[in-house]
């Protein structure tokens, strides 16, 4: 046989062949090129500078909480600049695309955008980078030393790697979905999708999904059993508290959606019929099923936010928190009510009145534990003296943007105003309003307030302010024209227009992403300044914002042992308490401490499941098979390792600490 | 009114009345200008769902700037750490959002009942309702007159002041089915049924579309809307009965294929079964149909000692039971 025979191609290659390359598209040639460039630049830097060692020993390799959720972070940034693209491709699309003018995307290119940057920003951007704020602090605020489970940890991360990766292969080897940012069926039924789109939205997120649902495990048992001693429930941070509701809430709803990928995989893979429109299949299922999934999304992603707000704004405001409890109560409230209105995506499927009412008012009820978050907040200024650092200028731009999300969000929730509404563009405005002007102001006021904990350095104020100017008058000038044309009757997902009279409105909206630009760069160059000039921005108190909770207690960046001594603690705002009582740093009596080993299990498991998943998309069996054997292999053997723990001396402790009172 | 104020205005060329009239364009675009009683409703409910929780989020939205400005370090404001816990204002902040919501979970449970899309509309002059067949196809609509025995693809005229009552389906996609100046939208589900009754209060010519994405043709799948009058619907009638073609099962198998941007057309005749067997994704030739599918499968379920107690009918009157 030689290697042209289609046969031997076929059963080597799967569906994969030349054509499965984008050549004919300018657009995507083009990207690719610049990509190509970019990592090849990457790869001889790193390389020139002997830097793959170190990388692998210090960052591939580590179950260190803190440096899985910096890497974390960087792929939720890296992910956000692709996410952002996209939505400026989508932009200039909708500001040319009337009456005679096709704009510059044809159907099959501008479908995919679309669903990339929603898949994207939520899978990709938004969950890593709430996923390593959390990583990062939860353990430092409840004063402990790593996670339940460090090796876990690190596997979560590296399968969310694998699953952005999977999606970047999309853009040049094959094609991603068109069926929307939830993969909706029909659209996405083998019948109507035989290419690889829906393959690669499902491999990609089935890999990233595990890590999701395994970190939130691992999230969870930390909370419940690593408290140091004397944080009880009610003494904890609240961030804390937002964190563990937010995972419990994965916990219960990431297997769901696993689930029914699973079912979606099985139709598409051996002709079952779960979600087909024949046989029995029913499509209407598969919505009910990923709303399922996605409404609680929507608060595990914002509750931790309202953690966030919840610190930024006691420690600047320079008092406690006002209504702890009430704080607490209400997470609670709203993790258990965000399982109950997932129906409320769709009132126009034709339920029943009683049940659209039913979900509806569930819906208005999440507002009340909301708005009374809004009010704590309001009330923690009231009497405060308030620092206007750049953390808390995104906590006021929340208060402002948010407030008027959750209005529009409940006046959606009211079915009769949802007829007319529904998968308008003013339900888009409304999800980019709570999105934007909650979980990314949030995670932004995050970043800035924990970066110096992370790095020993703040961050340059000037182009803080550009970045935070870029984006809150960016999101008002790109979203309030959405709202209008939503108002209007105009519908989402929309390539193409007829009517003139809205075109004013989509460039409005166009220019109001190009500020939102402004200020990614702004961010991007505000690190860059940041690194040049560390020295000068150094902070060698470890509590630069003069903070409450125990993360500031401990030098800046913490050691990989976080704590000499774990601390105990007496009240709510413990760090605040031991200041006040003038509690000084041990400088003696140091005892060894037992930390967990690191390891490349995580990183080679990954790139299996890697490979594993493009292969499924390809229909390269052989390879299939074999990266599964492999998959199965290196997990067990994973498991006979008994090297995962070791105890740093009481000398070296003692070294480190003297080092860092040094510093 | 609101076309007065917009032509006055508009000579005046200040910046700040440009945007104004701008939204008060916005206000006469579909969904707040409605000719439909169903549309009028729902924009009303709009405006008072809306007013409602302005009542609290414009004090809030007050006090936010309020207390950043006056509790700003170096500001007037008292400083007092201790202030971290108050009941009655604990009280105020859960009851005030919890009235607001009493008042609209009571408005949404009542309008959502009465503008229930399947629920007939209550006309004192009960007139018969029209009924129009829409199915959404892969990518454009087509609508099925029964009583007249016509169909159209791509437009749908309706007599001004005769309740319509639409049967809604689809040959593969989710659509909804959406006419913003009309009455709200529903889904057109393949296999599975939806109802909406409307009715158009004053003569328009305006545009429907798909509000749910459904594929590459998406973009383009519109419709013209056409509120007619008596005289002038008779006329459409008669019109679209002297087109010629008819919409039999063989020339729909040909409809069905995927196409984009299709020009109206007009059906002088339609296969009576064609709706049904559409619903129930029997069209293609030896295809069983989904009540002989259901009843075969039930008669395999049922134990002998407990038979079926009746024949099922056809799907249509299977769902009207499901209503009632």
């Amino acid at each position: 046989m030689s290697m042209n025979d289609p046969a031997l191609t076929h059963a080597i290659f799967g569906r994969l062949s030349l054509e499965s390359f984008p050549i004919h598209e300018p657009i995507l040639l083009w990207t690719f090129a610049a990509v190509v460039l970019l990592g090849v630049g990457l790869v001889a830097a790193v390389t020139y500078f002997r830097l793959w060692g170190y990388l692998w020993r210090e960052w591939f390799t580590s179950v260190d909480h803190k440096k899985i959720g910096i890497m974390y972070i960087i792929l939720g940034i890296v992910m956000l600049l692709r996410g952002f693209s996209d939505a400026l491709m989508m932009r200039l699309q909708q500001a040319m695309a009337f009456g005679g003018n096709e704009g510059y995307l044809n159907a099959h290119h501008y479908d995919q955008i679309f669903t990339a940057h929603g898949t994207i920003m939520i899978f990709f951007v938004a969950i890593p980078l709430i996923v390593g704020l959390v990583n990062f602090v939860m353990p430092l605020q409840i004063g402990a030393r790593d996670v339940a489970f460090p090796f876990l940890n690190s596997l979560s991360l590296w399968l969310t790697v694998a699953g952005a990766i999977l999606v970047m292969i999309s853009l040049f080897v094959g094609e991603f979905s068109r069926a929307g940012w939830l993969n909706y069926v029909p659209v996405a039924n083998i019948q109507n999708s035989p290419d690889t789109g829906p393959d690669y939205y499902l491999w990609a997120l089935q890999i990233a999904g595990v890590g999701t649902t395994l970190s939130a495990i691992n999230m969870v048992t930390t909370i419940i059993k690593m408290r140091a001693p004397g944080m009880t429930m009610m003494k904890m941070p609240v961030f804390t508290w937002t964190a563990l509701c937010s995972n419990v809430l994965a916990i219960a709803i990431f297997p769901v959606l696993t689930a029914t990928f699973v079912m979606l995989m099985l139709d598409r893979y051996i002709g079952s019929n779960f979600f087909t429109n024949d046989l029995g299949g029913n499509p209407m299922m598969y919505w009910n099923l990923v709303w399922v999934w996605g409404h609680p999304e929507v608060y595990v992603l914002v509750l931790p936010v309202f953690g966030i707000f919840s610190e930024v704004t006691s420690t600047f405001c320079g008092k406690r928190l006002f209504g702890y409890s009430s704080m607490v109560y209400a997470t609670v409230v709203i993790m258990i009510l965000s399982y109950l209105v997932w129906l409320h995506h769709f009132f126009t499927m034709g339920s029943g009145a009683s049940v659209n009412s039913f979900f509806g008012i569930a819906t208005m009820v999440i507002s009340i534990p909301t708005g009374a978050k809004i009010f704590n907040w309001l009330f923690t200024m009231y009497r405060g003296q308030i620092r206007f650092e750049l953390p808390m200028m995104w906590v006021v731009a929340f208060m402002i943007t948010f407030v008027v999300g959750g209005m529009t969000g409940v006046l959606l929730a009211v079915p009769p105003a949802d007829f007319v509404l529904h998968n308008s563009l003013f339900l888009v405005a409304h999800f980019h309003n709570v999105i934007i002007g909650g979980v990314v102001f949030g995670l932004f006021a995050g970043m800035y307030y924990w970066f110096p904990k992370a790095f020993g350095f703040r961050l340059d104020p000037f182009w803080g302010k550009v970045t935070f100017w870029g984006w809150v008058i960016g999101y008002w000038v790109a979203w309030t024209p959405i709202y209008i044309v939503g108002l209007m009757g105009t519908t989402r997902r929309v390539r193409h227009f007829d009517d003139p009279s809205l075109q004013i409105w989509f460039v409005i909206a166009g220019i109001g992403a190009l500020i939102i630009l402004v200020g990614i760069l702004g961010f991007v160059i505000q690190i860059a300044v940041s690194i040049k000039n560390r020295h000068a921005l150094r902070d060698v108190t470890g509590d630069p914002w003069n903070g409450r909770t125990l993360e500031w207690s401990t030098t800046s960046p913490p050691p990989f042992y976080n704590f000499a001594f774990t601390p105990i603690v007496h009240d709510l705002d413990s760090w605040y308490e031991m200041k006040s009582r003038g509690a000084q740093k041990p400088t003696a009596g140091f005892r060894p401490i037992h930390m967990p080993r690191n390891t490349g299990a995580g990183v080679v498991i990954s790139a299996l499941a890697l490979v594993l998943g493009f292969a499924m998309v390809w229909y390269m069996w052989w390879l299939a098979i074999l990266s599964s054997v492999a998959l199965l292999v290196v997990t067990i053997a994973h498991t006979f390792n008994y090297h995962r723990d070791y105890h740093v001396s009481a000398d070296e402790v003692a070294h480190i600490e003297r080092l860092a009172e040094g510093a | 009114m609101l076309q007065q104020i917009f032509l006055s205005k508009k000579r005046l060329k200040s910046l700040a009345l440009v945007a104004l009239t701008t939204l008060l364009g916005a206000c006469q675009r579909a969904v707040l200008d409605p000719a439909g009683d169903i549309a009028r409703q729902q924009r009303d409910i709009i405006y008072i769902s809306t007013g409602l929780m302005l009542l609290i989020i414009i004090p809030v939205l007050i006090l936010i700037v309020v207390f950043a400005w006056r509790y700003r370090k170096g500001g007037q404001g008292t400083y007092d750490p201790s202030f971290d816990h108050s009941t009655a204002l604990e009280l105020a902040i859960w009851s005030a959002p919890l009235l607001i919501i009493i008042a609209l979970g009571a408005l949404t449970w009542s309008s959502t009942h009465l503008l229930d899309p399947f629920r007939p509309l209550s006309n004192k002059t009960a007139a018969k309702p029209l009924v129009v067949q829409v199915v959404s196809l892969d990518w454009k609509w087509l609508f099925i007159y029964p009583e007249q025995g016509i169909a159209t693809v791509n437009e749908l005229a309706l007599p001004v002041g005769r309740p319509v009552r639409f049967d809604i389906t689809s040959s593969n996609m989710m659509n909804t089915f959406y006419a913003p100046t009309l009455a709200g939208m529903v889904y057109a589900m393949p296999g599975m049924q939806s109802q909406m009754h409307a009715v158009l209060n004053r003569p328009v010519e305006s545009e429907g579309f798909s509000a749910s994405y459904s594929g590459r043709g998406f973009s383009d799948m519109r419709f013209t809307l056409k509120g007619l009058d008596e005289q002038q619907f008779a006329q459409w009638i008669a019109e679209t009965r002297s087109s010629g073609a008819t919409l039999a099962l063989d020339s729909y198998r040909e409809l069905v294929l995927p196409s984009e941007r299709v020009p109206v057309m007009h059906f002088a005749g339609v296969d009576r079964d064609l709706y049904r067997r559409i619903l129930e994704r029997c069209v293609e030739p030896g295809s069983p149909c989904m009540v002989q599918t259901m009843k075969h499968d039930m008669s395999r379920s049922m134990s002998p000692m407990n038979p079926p107690s009746t024949e099922a009918g056809s799907m249509n009157e299977m769902m009207k039971h499901e209503h009632e």
